[in-house]
């Protein structure tokens, strides 16, 4: 199925049994974009950025927004199955990879499996580790507008990005899809303890982003994930929170294309 | 009618500043337990126990318990540890567990020996009920909360087989594995314990419930929604092919009697002086929001009539303060307003018979369970209050039973709508070897 816009269309393919939604946009090189555990709001000004250098693919993850929920997921290297499965479907060969905080522990479960399919790696604000210092923030134990608040810098970066009337469409997204989270990394919360003993293999070139105002995932999470993969870079931008690309679409398309674009 | 006692064990500490009209609300799942006195908590548990012993003397066929986790307004943290000890220090009154908490065991094999032993010491007086437990439950013993009912319904279904089929067996479900189930106590109970579920809000819990024949007891929720409730047990009941009658009904409510209206009011007012469960009606106290709207806990499209009273729900889809919690404390009324809707009621044997009797008369439960000697009331509170519903209240309500024809499940079973044997008005207890 498909339905266009005037900068993006919309799919759906059949993956293991289940219907997985995606947008697409742009030209160019392509370049798989994983959502937050939030959930994708639909084709974000970030989205937008990165279209203008590249062909963007952006799934709902099975059981996300339009995606049908495996209910045999129990963890998120599920998903990164599935994904990997996506893009046999698709056709696409190779791609860059980019995941946003728990989209980024998805894509690092991928990259363990499958990294020949993987041009170049971008993890943002990615858990999936467990910190040496500090803890993830546990979005079951907070209320949602204190969660989503704390992915920005500040409620005025939150009020520039969804403006004043946004809370209650972002809430449903997010209580829906936690449900889903729910059902894959309740324990333990945001990490994997399976995964850090397979990133050294992962030669993949891969940028670590983490952003200086991050609340959410402590930084140390972006170190051990710089620190385990052999070829990856650790970039820390200023000024930004967790959900840092709703923050400075451009500033942080930018730092992605000039890393994953080049060469 | 089966009459029970019930009240929800609260940590009353009156040096926590928690207290009073005076004191700080409690905000559900805000508390560090380093305030925590473990010598307080002995004299409460052993006061708890004792009042247990004295409703059993007053005449209640049952002594009800139940189970939360991580909140002062119940200490009833490992429930089956108290139902064990009455087992043994009471005689005759049935030990009403509802319930334990099936979705948060790990390993319910353990909890199917545990209740057999308690079956067993008592000699077939555990009546096994099961919850999902709320929130708070899902986060303190860390069971996912999408797959509560699903562990629910496994969990149940686990118990009862281990209960009843001759072992060693094997089981391999979706949530709980075992190579060997073969446990070395059986319940007393023939084929096992009865079941009965409690609930306030699931529309999927009443229809489990009504296809099991189970009894649905009504915890503290509003009378008209609780009867709307009931006539959906009634309805799935059709739909199995039998009729539903009082026997698979059943509520708790507050209810606190006293020698003069002056105390009954001083005492009836300690419900929502101390803490108390934020959650049901009868009370006071903040809900923090996310306890009450873990992902997936309770399907939003399977609600009871229930939910369109049941302020802490109703609420918290809007009026989220800024500290999380959603309230003001008394959402669920004043103390005069939950009067009036008989959330509370409170009085002489002589105006309290008539509310009772307006309560049977429009719910027509075939169980009761008085909640009482909760929030702030002390010990003597709670001693008036029993000896008053022995020689006056609980008499009073037999004879409204008879003449309401409201029998309860063990006048008429609920498995196949027989008439049952009364047996013994005393259970053959033996001490010794």
């Amino acid at each position: 199925m498909t339905t266009a816009t005037a900068t993006h269309t919309e799919h759906t393919i059949q993956v293991a049994g289940l219907t997985l939604r995606y947008l697409t946009g742009g030209a160019g090189r392509p370049m798989l974009v994983l959502h937050h555990s939030t959930g994708n709001p639909g084709w974000i000004p970030f989205y937008e950025r990165l279209a203008e250098r590249a062909t963007v693919y952006v799934p709902d993850m099975p059981g996300y927004g339009q995606s049908t929920r495996p209910e045999w997921a129990r963890e998120p290297r599920d998903l990164a199955i599935v994904l990997l499965q996506a893009l046999t479907r698709l056709e696409l060969g190779h791609a860059t990879l980019i995941g946003l905080g728990f989209g980024g522990f998805v894509a690092a479960e991928m990259a363990t499996m499958s990294q020949e399919r993987i041009d170049r790696l971008v993890l943002v604000g990615a858990p999936g580790l467990q910190p040496r210092e500090g803890e993830i923030l546990d979005q079951m134990m907070v209320d949602f507008h204190e969660y989503v608040m704390a992915g920005f810098r500040d409620e005025d970066a939150f009020r520039r990005a969804f403006g004043d009337d946004a809370r209650r469409t972002f809430k449903e997204l997010w209580d829906y899809s936690r449900e889903m989270t729910a059902r894959l990394t309740w324990k333990p919360y945001m990490f994997s303890r399976r995964l850090a003993p397979l990133l050294r293999e992962v030669t993949t070139p891969t940028l670590v982003l983490h952003g200086a105002e991050d609340t959410i995932v402590p930084i140390d999470v972006a170190r051990q994930y710089a620190e385990a993969l052999p070829n990856a870079r650790l970039e820390v931008a200023p000024n930004v929170g967790h959900l840092m690309e709703y923050e400075d679409p451009a500033g942080i398309s930018e730092r992605i294309a000039a890393f994953a674009l080049v060469g | 009618m089966f009459i029970g006692y019930f009240t929800e064990r609260p940590y009353q500490d009156r040096q926590s500043g928690y207290f009073g009209h005076a004191g700080r609300d409690i905000t559900d799942l805000s508390m560090s337990n380093g305030s925590y006195d473990p010598g307080l908590g002995a004299d409460l548990y052993n006061r708890y126990l004792d009042e247990k012993v004295y409703a059993e003397e007053m005449g209640f066929d049952g002594l009800m318990l139940n189970e939360h986790h991580s909140t002062p307004f119940c200490m009833g943290g490992v429930m089956n540890v108290e139902a064990a000890i009455l087992a043994r220090i009471t005689r005759r009154a049935k030990i009403v567990l509802l319930g334990n908490i099936l979705p948060i065991w790990d390993d319910p094999l353990w909890l199917a020996e545990m209740l057999a032993e308690i079956d067993m010491i008592s000699r077939g007086r555990l009546v096994s009920g099961w919850v999902r437990g709320t929130g708070r439950e899902s986060v303190a013993h860390n069971a996912q909360p999408p797959f509560n009912w699903d562990r629910f319904q496994e969990a149940h279904d686990f118990v009862v087989t281990a209960w009843t089929k001759p072992g060693p067996f094997r089981w391999e479900g979706e949530h709980f594995h075992y190579r060997y189930v073969n446990p070395w106590a059986r319940p007393y109970q023939n084929p096992h314990p009865p079941i009965w579920i409690p609930g306030v809000m699931s529309r999927n819990t009443v229809a489990w419930s009504a296809r099991n024949r189970y009894p649905y007891i009504m915890l503290a929720t509003e009378i008209e929604p609780t009867r709307q409730s009931f006539l959906y047990y009634d309805q799935c009941a059709k739909e199995q092919g039998y009729e539903a009658g009082s026997q698979h009904h059943g509520y708790l409510f507050k209810v606190h009697v006293d020698e003069t209206e002056a105390l009954a009011e001083q005492a009836g007012r300690r419900y929502i002086e101390g803490p108390s469960n934020p959650f049901l009606e009868g009370n006071q106290g903040n809900v923090r929001n996310f306890v009450q709207n873990l992902p997936g806990l309770t399907s939003r499209t399977q609600l009871l009539p229930t939910v369109s009273t049941f302020a802490a729900v109703a609420r918290g889809k809007d009026r989220i303060n800024t500290d999380g919690t959603f309230g003001p404390a008394d959402y669920n009324g004043t103390y005069e307003q939950q009067i009036e809707k008989m959330s509370i009621i409170t009085g002489t044997p002589k105006t309290v018979l008539p509310k009772i009797r307006a309560v049977l008369e429009t719910l027509r439960p075939g169980s009761i369970f008085f909640w009482d000697g909760d929030g702030a009331m002390d010990h003597n509170d709670a001693m008036r209050s029993l000896r008053l519903m022995g020689e006056e209240v609980i008499p009073a309500c037999r004879e409204m039973a008879r003449e309401l024809d409201l029998p309860g499940p063990f006048e008429i079973d609920p498995a196949t709508n027989k008439k049952l044997d009364p047996g013994p008005v005393e259970a053959p207890v033996k001490t010794g070897g």
